[in-house]
């Protein structure tokens, strides 16, 4: 009797299969709420993610190396482009690195500058994090058209101080560029006065809405060990209830002047970061004011040559950017340029516990949480 | 002259198809009426789709604070003209992998069972294409085959955010049918019929202004919430997320098929929309204007509260759509259908 060979390795009849069959969807690098070019490669079983791997690296540009090429001064130009929502921050955490270089003191008034020109920054970037959190989760665009109406105002006074919207190169080594116009004491005060009914505003769309907080509330959890243990900081980290904050806990410049809370949230999820940044717009407002009615007079930058040379050395300045910590480690040889220049990017690193946010909750909610983190792809690529 | 006004629609057909009759026999004559009315409705269908995106734009744009379309023509009222121009001079673009027939029937379904539904809505006395004694049932029956032109689109692109958005839409429509019809059920029991023409003349009580809505809020708010699921538009547009799965079900489609959706989706809006104002509103009912312009009031009114919705909410999530649709809306249509029929008791005992 022969045997058909086929018979005996013909595979048994599989179980019934009742799993739902898993789908792998790439998301981005061009999708709609991925904040740039972002690629998050979700494995879906039905609509729950399974498993979730972010890939990065579309916007490279090698700024770092590119800093090493230009001097201190022309370097400032390629930092406006990193965290480009936020270039006055990344303009002075840079400036704070080369003056710890080459030991530059900086003036009193430029200092005032500074911390006014950086809590508007935060409130302008804070805007786009809150209007485009609301689209994520499904608006048709209203909180963030709202909010990019009074983020307008705040560039038009960046306008006024230095002529250029997003980026200024503005705060430079030993000062600010360009001393206050006229116009814009009196310009920002009729903002700030204005500013707390626009918070209310968002608030009222978008906080005491049930279905935003459906959608938010208890979603995305960040534990704080969690949040320490992958270095978060900013915003996201304080949602996760550790009041970490640069301007409390290690003032630089004027910080300690200034009569502000460090704002905190208990909740770990995306609603709690939400809310994290809305009470931290009023906590800027407030800085803004008093910065305004202490602006001493004075020069508003120190006298420096154009190329001024750094010592041999290493150097290491942190700042309170509005999406977290943000560094710049320098050496210096002793030329004109930087020999090395590191920059820590809070948005890199607040990526981190991205993929194990994302695991067991839906596709709608991946969009939510990345959202909530706030990132901004020039300073996660650089 | 007011008769004339007020019935000007009835009265031009009557004449076109006396005049017809006139020199050609008499079925000839009749098919070519119904070619003409239906052409009508086309024509008046594509202007509603038109004026409906055109405020839709302008009106949320308002909500904020911005101008909207305003550059092509007066106040941008060419806009939806120029939009189409573009849609239809586009590429026709079927992609590689998608299954052809499907993909391209898909379209058809859609745009044919978004039409059919307006069949049995009265616009005015005599303005209905065809009164169906089972007017209600068969426009709720037709209008969940868009479902099916869903599914295939979905199914037939080949592409997995269409396939999720179909399985969304496959989900939703079929889940929030259940109360839909349950919400209706209320009218009809209170009306004693399912032609939407009767039910108009329902409401007629209390000189024109016993309309449903006093009698059923609860149905109303369940109608709306369902109907607002069954569209698709916010917060319930999970099928064409577009900040989640780019644009659902149509994603791989562009140029004239992708137009053809469009006006699939508002054909349907604006005929659920002017379902609600017949089963709750009163219809053409309405003092001093002619009837067909109440009834268009009321629809629009109806419309804007979806522009509302649109510029204000948030999108629920699928799970949460689900939640609402079996945990709240049917038992609330359910217990409607139950103090209906307690109230139609109660009413019957004490007036007779």
């Amino acid at each position: 009797m022969s045997i058909d060979p086929r018979a005996v390795v013909d595979p048994p009849t599989e179980p019934l299969n009742e799993e739902t069959e898993q789908i792998v969807v790439n998301m981005g690098p061009q999708h709609p709420s991925t904040h740039g070019v972002f690629r998050m490669i979700l494995t879906l079983s039905g609509e729950t993610i399974v498993k979730a791997e972010i890939v990065m690296g579309y916007l490279h540009r090698g700024v770092e190396k590119q800093c090493e090429e230009g001097t201190f001064v022309h370097n400032i130009t390629a930092t406006d482009r990193l965290d480009y929502l936020s270039a006055m921050s990344n303009n002075l955490a840079f400036s704070m690195a080369a003056e710890a270089l080459a030991g530059i003191e900086v003036p009193e008034r430029a200092w005032y500058i500074r911390t006014i020109v950086c809590e508007l920054q935060r409130l302008a970037s804070h805007c786009v994090a809150i209007g485009t959190f609301g689209a994520d989760v499904g608006t048709f665009f209203t909180p963030l058209s709202y909010a990019f109406r009074d983020r307008e105002r705040i560039l038009d006074m960046f306008n006024m101080i230095c002529g250029a919207r997003m980026t200024v190169s503005y705060v430079r080594p030993g000062g600010v560029a360009l001393d206050l116009p006229e116009e814009f004491i009196p310009a920002c005060r009729y903002f700030l006065d204005l500013y707390p009914q626009k918070v209310d505003e968002y608030e009222t769309l978008l906080t005491k809405n049930e279905i935003f907080k459906a959608r938010s509330v208890g979603i995305g959890i960040l534990p704080p060990e969690k949040a320490l243990s992958y270095a978060v900081s900013g915003p996201s980290l304080r949602a996760s209830g550790i009041g970490y904050d640069l301007r409390k806990d290690q003032p630089y410049g004027i910080y300690d002047r200034f009569d502000f809370e460090v704002q905190t949230a208990t909740g770990c999820d995306c609603f709690s970061r939400y809310i994290v940044r809305i009470r931290e717009m009023r906590e800027s407002a407030k800085i803004i004011k008093q910065a305004l009615d202490h602006l001493p007079p004075g020069p508003h930058t120190a006298k420096l040559s154009r190329n001024f040379r750094a010592p041999e050395g290493e150097a290491f300045s942190r700042i309170e950017a509005p999406k977290g910590e943000l560094g710049f480690y320098m050496v210096g040889d002793g030329s004109i340029a930087p020999y090395r220049c590191k920059i820590r990017a809070p948005s890199f690193i607040n990526l981190g516990p991205l993929h194990e946010m994302l695991l067991g909750w839906k596709v709608a909610d991946a969009v939510a949480i990345l959202g909530s983190l706030d990132i901004v792809l020039g300073e996660v690529d650089r | 002259m007011s008769n004339f006004i007020n019935n000007f629609f009835p009265i031009a057909a009557n004449w076109i198809g006396t005049a017809l009759a006139s020199f050609l026999p008499g079925w000839i004559a009749n098919i070519i009426q119904i070619v003409i009315s239906i052409s009508f409705f086309f024509v008046f269908g594509t202007i509603v789709v038109m004026s409906l995106v055109y405020l839709e734009r302008r009106i949320i744009a308002f909500m904020q604070d911005r101008l909207g379309p305003n550059r092509v023509g007066p106040q941008g009222l060419l806009q939806p003209i120029a939009d189409v121009l573009k849609l239809f001079s586009k590429e026709d673009i079927v992609p590689t992998n998608a299954d052809p027939i499907v993909f391209k029937l898909s379209t058809i379904v859609m745009v044919v069972s978004a039409l059919l539904v307006y069949a049995v809505i009265p616009f005015g006395p005599g303005m209905i294409i065809s009164d169906l004694n089972i007017g209600i049932l068969y426009a709720i029956a037709i209008a969940s085959l868009t479902a099916i032109g869903m599914l295939m689109a979905g199914w037939g692109s080949n592409n997995k955010y269409a396939l999720l958005g179909a399985m969304r839409a496959a989900a939703q429509v079929i889940s929030y049918e259940i109360p839909l019809v349950f919400s209706v059920i209320g009218v009809v029991m209170i009306t004693g019929s399912l032609s939407t023409v009767s039910i108009v003349h329902g409401q007629a009580a209390w000189s024109g202004w016993r309309w449903n809505i006093i009698l059923q809020p609860i149905g109303f708010v369940v109608y709306f919430i369902a109907a607002t699921a069954e569209l698709n538009r916010t917060p319930f547009d999970l099928m064409e997320a577009e900040s989640e799965i780019v644009a659902g079900y149509h994603i791989e489609y562009s140029g004239v098929r992708f137009a053809l959706f469009f006006l699939a989706e508002y054909l349907n809006a604006f005929a659920v929309a002017a379902l609600g104002a017949t089963l709750f509103f009163g219809g053409w009912l309405g003092p001093f204007l002619p009837p067909y312009v109440w009834f268009l009031i009321k629809t629009y009114m109806l419309f804007f509260v979806f522009y509302w919705m649109r510029g204000t909410l948030p999108r629920v999530r699928i799970d949460q759509l689900m939640g609402l649709a079996w945990k709240y809306l049917l038992p609330a249509a359910l217990a409607n259908v139950v103090i209906t029929g307690v109230g139609i008791w109660v009413y019957q005992v004490l007036i007779a």
